[in-house]
C-alpha cells in the first residue's frame, strides 16, 4: 500500500517537475537566509554568516539532485531523455530514417498480415464460436484407398450415441441454393446442418431461435431456416418482424425461425453462408435421394467438439473404436471405413486445408523478407553509427558508461521499430481481406477470408518487432561499445577505426541478404513453372470452346418427367442454332465443387480382395456429353437418345478402369454391376481429369442420365464467348419456360483455373515478396558499395593520379561487389537445394532442383547486383584525383 | 548512491544514526506543531545540545520521503517575519508511526544498554 502511494507521489512529482523544482529553490533559499540571519545575530560578519550557513547546509547542488531523484522516476526520466534524443537523431537524417522505417514497416507488416491470415483462416477461423480450440474436423477414410470420404447420417447418429469424450458432433454440409424473393431468383450458398448446430457452437441467433432437437430428421419434415445476418440486412432490410415469414429455397417454402448474429458466417472456411437448414431437408438441397436412412450414403462433413481436457489422441482413439464396431455390425456398408479427426487448420473439406501449404510458404517467405529488411536496416544504422563515431567517443570520454551508450542506441532502434510496427499493423489491417481478392470470384458465393488481428496476433507481432529491434539495433550498438577511446580521439575523421571489422560485418549482412533473396526467387520460379506446367497439362477434355452452366429445375418445381422433356427440347433447339456445335446435360461438371456419385462395383471375372471395397466414382451424363466435352471415345460408342429408361442399362468406362478390371482386354460387351444392377459396357473413354489437374489416373465411368439420376449441369460446345452464349441460352430457355434461367456461364478453362487458384495465390505471394527481397538486397548491396567507395576516395584518387584508367577502377569496385554477390549466390544455392524440398507438395511437373528455376533466379539476382554495384563503381571511376587528394 | 543520512561528519560530533532522523523529525513536529525546515533543523540541534552534526541539507530529501510515506504533510504559509515558507505538520499516520518508532528505539536502547553493562563487567 505504502509502496503504491510512494510510486503515485513520484509519478505526480515527475509530472509536476517544474513547479516542484521552483518550490525547492525557494525553500532552500529561505532556509539559508534564516541560518545566515541567525549567524549574524550570533555576531558574525555577513560574509562569514553566509559561508557558515552554506557549510552547515552541505552541498546545495547535491541536495537538489538527491531531492530530484527521490521525487521523480529517474529511470523514466533517463528513458525520456533517450527518446527525445532519438527523435532528434531521426530528424537529423530524415532520408535514412525514412528508409529504415519503410524497410521495417514492410517486414513487420508482411509478418503481421500473414500471422493474421493464419490466425483468421487456420487457427481461429470462427470468431463467434465459443470453443474453437476444442473443435476438430471429421472425415471418413476407406482402408487401402487414398483420399478422404464423407460420413453417413446413421454413422453420425451412432457417434453421438456411443462417444463419451465429446460435447457434441455437428453436421455441416454446404450446398448451392436458389433463393427466390419476389420475382428475383438468385443463387447463393447455404448449409445443411444438424439440429444441435447453433447450440453446440455457442452461437445464439440475434432474432428467433436456432434449430430444435428433432428438427434434423424426417424426410422434408421441417422446412425451417436460420438466415445469415448479411442476408437479413441486405435482402430483408433488417426487417424486425422477419421471424415466421417464409422464404422460397430451392423452390420450397421455408419458415424463417432465426437470424444468425453478425460476423457468423457458418463453419466453412472461406465462404460466407447465407442460411442454414436442418438435415431433414437434405433431399431438397442435395438430390436425388433422401440419405438419412442410408448407412451407405456418405455425404456428411462435420465437426466434433471435444470435452474440456480431452486430447486429440484420446478423442481419435474413441472414435476409431466406434468405427471398428460399426464395421463389424454393418459389414455391407462399413467394411474398411474409418473416421479421422483433424485439427481445424488441417480441415480437409474447406479452404483451410487448401490454403494451408500456401500460408506455410507465405510464413517462411515473410520471415525471410523480415530478415532481409533487418539486415538492410542494420547496414544503414551501421553507416550512421560510423558517422556518429565522434559523438560516441566524446560521450565516452566525458564519462558516459558503455551500458548507457548501449541503452541509448537500443532506444533509438526501438523508436524506429515502434513507428514501423504501427505502420506494419496498419498495413496488416489493410491486407486482411487481400486473400479473398486473390482467389477467383464465383457467382453466388461470398468469399470471406479475413485476417484476424486479435491480441495473439498483436502479441506475436510485437515479439517479432522486439526481436528485429535486437537484430538490427544490436550490431551498431556493439560496434559503438567497442570504440577504443584513445585511438579514436587521436585519429582524424578519415575512418580508420575498426573500419575493417565493420566492413566485414556489413559485407556478411549483404551476403546473407543475397542468399535469402536467391532462395525466394528460386521458390517463386519453381511455383511459376508448376503453374505453367499445370496450365499446359491437358485435363483430357477441351478447355477452349466449351462452356459450362446449369439450369435449376428443382427450384422451379419441375418433376422428373418435365425435366426430361425440357432437356430434350432445349438440346434440339440449341443444336439447330448456328454457332453452337453441340450441347449436353450432366449431373456433375468436372472440376466443380459438387461431388460425383460413387458406388461399389463388381465386374464379371474380377476377384475382389476380401477387405477392400471397390468404390468407383461415376458421372450421370446425357447423350453426346463426351463429344461435347471433347473426351475421345477410344473404343465402342458413347450414349445416345436411345439409351433411355426402357433400353438395356449401359455404361462407358475410362481407360484406367478398363486396364484395372479387364486387364487390358477390350471391355466393350463386358458386364459391370453398379448398385446391384448389371449394365453392359458399350464404350471406353480416353483418360481425363475429374477434380484437379494434379490427380493421378483413376478408374471412372459414365452412365446415361436417363437410366440413373437427372442432372442440371449444361455443357455447350461453341466457338462463341460466354457472354454471347449466356444471352442466347437465356433467350432459348425463356422461349420454353419463362420461369427458368441459366446460372453463371463460364468457359471450362475458367472452371479449371478455379481449382488452381491456390497455386496462383502462392505464386503471386512468392513473386511479390521475391521481388521485394530482390529490391531490398540490391539496396543493401548498393549501400555497402557506395559506402566503401566514399570511404576510399583518397585511395581511388591516388590510384588515378598514378595512372589507373576508368575501366580499371570500374573493374576494381565492381569485382568487389560481385564477389559479395557470388558469395551470397553460393550460400543461397546450397540453402535452396535444402529448402525447396519443403514445397514439393505444391510443385507440378518440376523437380525441386529444377535447373531452369535456379538459372532464372541466378540471372535475376546477378543483374540486380550488377546494377547495384555499377552505380557506385561509376561514381568511383569519376573521382577527381586532385580533389580527392586535397580533401 | 550513498544514503543521504549517512554523510561524512566532523569527528567530534556523533553521526546521525541510520533511520533516526525520521524519528527526530516526527517527534519535533509532534511536540512543536507545524514547523518549516529550518525550524526543524534548529530544534534537532537544540535537543541534541549541538552534539549532533546534522548536515542541514540532508533534511530536505528526508522531509520529501516522509511526505511520500504520508507521515507528514506540507503547506505553504507565512513565517514569523512574514515571508512565504513551507510548513510541515505531522499527520495521523505519522503519529502512529511515531509511536511505533518510539517503542522501537526504546527497545534498541534497552538492548544497547545491556551490552554496555556487560562490557563494563568484563573489563
Amino acid at each position: 500500500m505504502t509502496r503504491l502511494r510512494v510510486l503515485l507521489c513520484r509519478l505526480t512529482g515527475w509530472l509536476r517537475k517544474g513547479s516542484l523544482e521552483r518550490d525547492l529553490d525557494e525553500e532552500l533559499h529561505f532556509h539559508l537566509q534564516l541560518e545566515t540571519a541567525e549567524n549574524v545575530r550570533k555576531g558574525m560578519t555577513s560574509a562569514q554568516a553566509r559561508t557558515s550557513a552554506l557549510r552547515r547546509f552541505g552541498g546545495v547542488a547535491q541536495v537538489k539532485e538527491t531531492y530530484r531523484e527521490a521525487h521523480g522516476l529517474p529511470a523514466i526520466q533517463l528513458l525520456w531523455q533517450d527518446v527525445r534524443f532519438g527523435f532528434r537523431m531521426m530528424r537529423r537524417s530524415p532520408g535514412l530514417s525514412l528508409l529504415v522505417i519503410l524497410c521495417l514497416t514492410l517486414g513487420i507488416g508482411a509478418n503481421a498480415a500473414v500471422f493474421s491470415w493464419i490466425e483468421g483462416i487456420l487457427l481461429r477461423p470462427f470468431p463467434l464460436v465459443a470453443h474453437q480450440e476444442r473443435m476438430m474436423a471429421m472425415a471418413g477414410t476407406n482402408r487401402g484407398v487414398a483420399g478422404l470420404d464423407d460420413l453417413s447420417w446413421p454413422d453420425f447418429v451412432d457417434l453421438q450415441k456411443n462417444c463419451t469424450l465429446f460435447d457434441a458432433f455437428i453436421v455441416d454440409r454446404i450446398m448451392g441454393v436458389t433463393l427466390a424473393i419476389g420475382e428475383r431468383a438468385q443463387r447463393t450458398t447455404g448449409s445443411v446442418v444438424s439440429a444441435n448446430y447453433f447450440r453446440a457452437l455457442g452461437v445464439r441467433p440475434v432474432l428467433g431461435r436456432g434449430f430444435e432437437p428433432g428438427e434434423d430428421f424426417g424426410r422434408n419434415a421441417h422446412p425451417v431456416t436460420v438466415i445469415g445476418y448479411r442476408m437479413w440486412q441486405d435482402r430483408f432490410r433488417g426487417d424486425p418482424g422477419i421471424i415466421g415469414k417464409t422464404q422460397m429455397l430451392n423452390g420450397m417454402p421455408h419458415t424463417i425461425v432465426g437470424v444468425a448474429p453478425e460476423g457468423f458466417y457458418g463453419t466453412f472456411v472461406g465462404w460466407a453462408m447465407q442460411f442454414w437448414v436442418p438435415t431433414s431437408m437434405q433431399e431438397q438441397f442435395d438430390p436425388p435421394t433422401y440419405k438419412l436412412g442410408d448407412r451407405g450414403a456418405r455425404w456428411i462433413e462435420g465437426f466434433a467438439i471435444l470435452k474440456p481436457g480431452v486430447t486429440p489422441a484420446q478423442a481419435q482413439a474413441e472414435i476409431s473404436a466406434v468405427a471398428k464396431r460399426l464395421e463389424v455390425d454393418y459389414p455391407a456398408t462399413n467394411r474398411g471405413c474409418g473416421i479421422q479427426l483433424f485439427p481445424l487448420w488441417k480441415t480437409p473439406f474447406n479452404n483451410a486445408g487448401a490454403l494451408l501449404p500456401t500460408l506455410g510458404i507465405a510464413l517462411a517467405v515473410v520471415v525471410s523478407v523480415l530478415l532481409i529488411a533487418c539486415a538492410n536496416v542494420s547496414n544503414l544504422l551501421l553507416v550512421r553509427a560510423f558517422g556518429r563515431r565522434h559523438e560516441m567517443t566524446v560521450r565516452l570520454a566525458v564519462g558516459a558508461g558503455r551500458g548507457r551508450l548501449l541503452k541509448q542506441l537500443l532506444t533509438e532502434g526501438t523508436i524506429l521499430a515502434i513507428i514501423s510496427a504501427i505502420g506494419g499493423m496498419a498495413m496488416a489491417h489493410w491486407c486482411r481481406n487481400l486473400l479473398a481478392l486473390l482467389l477467383p470470384a464465383r457467382a453466388g458465393v461470398t468469399m470471406t477470408l479475413p485476417g484476424e488481428l486479435d491480441w495473439r496476433v498483436l502479441a506475436l507481432s510485437a515479439g517479432v518487432c522486439l526481436i528485429s529491434t535486437l537484430l538490427f539495433g544490436l550490431a551498431p550498438a556493439i560496434q559503438a561499445s567497442k570504440i577504443d577511446l584513445v585511438s579514436s580521439l587521436k585519429a582524424d575523421s578519415a575512418g580508420v577505426v575498426g573500419g575493417r571489422r565493420r566492413a566485414a560485418a556489413r559485407s556478411s549482412l549483404v551476403v546473407v541478404q543475397v542468399a535469402l533473396s536467391f532462395v525466394l526467387l528460386v521458390g517463386a520460379a519453381l511455383l511459376l513453372e508448376s503453374l505453367r506446367g499445370m496450365q499446359n497439362t491437358s485435363p483430357g477434355f477441351s478447355t477452349r470452346g466449351v462452356l459450362t452452366t446449369g439450369i435449376d429445375f428443382r427450384s422451379a418445381g419441375y418433376n422428373a418427367q418435365r425435366i426430361k422433356t425440357f432437356q430434350d427440347e432445349l438440346i434440339d433447339r440449341l443444336q439447330g442454332l448456328g454457332g453452337l456445335q453441340s450441347a449436353a446435360f450432366a449431373r456433375t461438371t468436372p472440376f466443380s465443387y459438387g461431388s460425383y456419385s460413387s458406388a461399389e462395383i463388381a465386374v464379371d471375372g474380377y476377384e475382389t480382395a476380401p477387405d477392400r471395397q471397390l468404390t468407383v466414382e461415376y458421372n450421370e451424363v446425357g447423350p453426346g456429353y463426351l463429344a461435347t466435352m471433347g473426351i475421345p471415345v477410344v473404343s465402342g460408342r458413347e450414349f445416345t437418345r436411345a439409351d433411355n429408361e426402357t433400353a438395356p442399362l449401359v455404361a462407358v468406362v475410362n481407360e484406367a478402369m478398363a486396364a484395372q478390371y479387364w486387364r487390358g482386354q477390350d471391355p466393350v460387351g463386358g458386364r459391370l454391376q453398379v448398385k446391384r444392377r448389371w449394365m453392359r459396357v458399350v464404350g471406353v473413354a480416353k483418360m481425363s481429369k475429374y477434380r484437379s489437374l494434379r490427380e493421378t489416373p483413376k478408374p471412372f465411368f459414365y452412365v446415361p442420365m436417363r437410366q440413373s439420376a437427372l442432372g442440371q449441369a449444361l455443357e455447350v460446345r461453341t466457338p462463341l464467348g460466354p457472354e454471347t452464349i449466356a444471352k442466347v441460352l437465356a433467350r432459348e430457355i425463356h422461349k420454353l419456360d419463362a420461369n427458368l434461367a441459366p446460372s453463371e456461364v463460364i468457359t471450362m478453362q475458367e472452371q479449371v483455373d478455379r481449382t488452381t487458384a491456390v497455386q496462383r495465390v502462392a505464386v503471386t505471394m512468392l513473386g511479390v515478396f521475391g521481388g521485394l527481397a530482390l529490391l531490398l538486397a540490391a539496396i543493401g548491396l548498393y549501400g555497402v558499395m557506395s559506402y566503401t567507395v566514399s570511404q576510399s576516395t583518397r585511395e581511388l584518387g591516388l590510384r588515378m593520379a598514378l595512372g589507373a584508367g576508368v575501366p580499371h577502377l570500374l573493374r576494381q569496385v565492381m569485382s568487389q561487389g560481385m564477389a559479395l554477390t557470388a558469395g551470397g549466390l553460393a550460400l543461397g544455392a546450397v540453402a535452396s537445394v535444402a529448402l525447396t524440398r519443403l514445397i514439393v507438395g505444391m510443385l507440378y511437373g518440376v523437380t525441386p532442383r529444377d535447373p531452369l528455376a535456379f538459372g532464372v533466379a541466378f540471372v535475376a539476382m546477378t543483374m540486380a547486383a550488377g546494377i547495384a554495384c555499377f552505380l557506385p563503381a561509376w561514381r568511383a571511376a569519376r573521382t577527381d584525383p586532385v580533389r580527392a587528394l586535397r580533401d | 548512491m550513498a544514503h543521504p543520512l549517512a554523510h561524512p561528519m566532523a569527528k567530534e560530533k556523533t553521526d546521525v544514526l541510520h533511520g533516526s532522523l525520521a524519528f527526530m523529525v516526527l517527534r519535533t513536529l509532534d511536540t512543536l506543531g507545524p514547523q518549516h525546515g529550518w525550524g526543524i533543523a534548529r530544534r534537532i540541534e537544540q535537543i541534541s545540545g549541538d552534539a549532533l552534526e546534522l548536515n542541514q541539507g540532508t533534511l530536505y530529501p528526508a522531509l520529501l520521503r516522509l511526505q511520500q510515506m504520508g507521515w507528514i504533510a506540507s503547506k505553504w504559509g507565512s513565517s514569523e517575519n512574514h515571508r512565504r515558507a513551507k510548513f510541515y505538520s505531522i499527520t495521523r499516520a505519522g503519529r502512529k508511526q511515531l509511536a511505533a518508532e518510539a517503542e522501537n528505539w526504546e527497545r534498541i536502547s534497552g538492548i544497547l544498554a545491556r551490552f554496555r553493562s556487560q562490557a563494563g563487567e568484563a573489563s
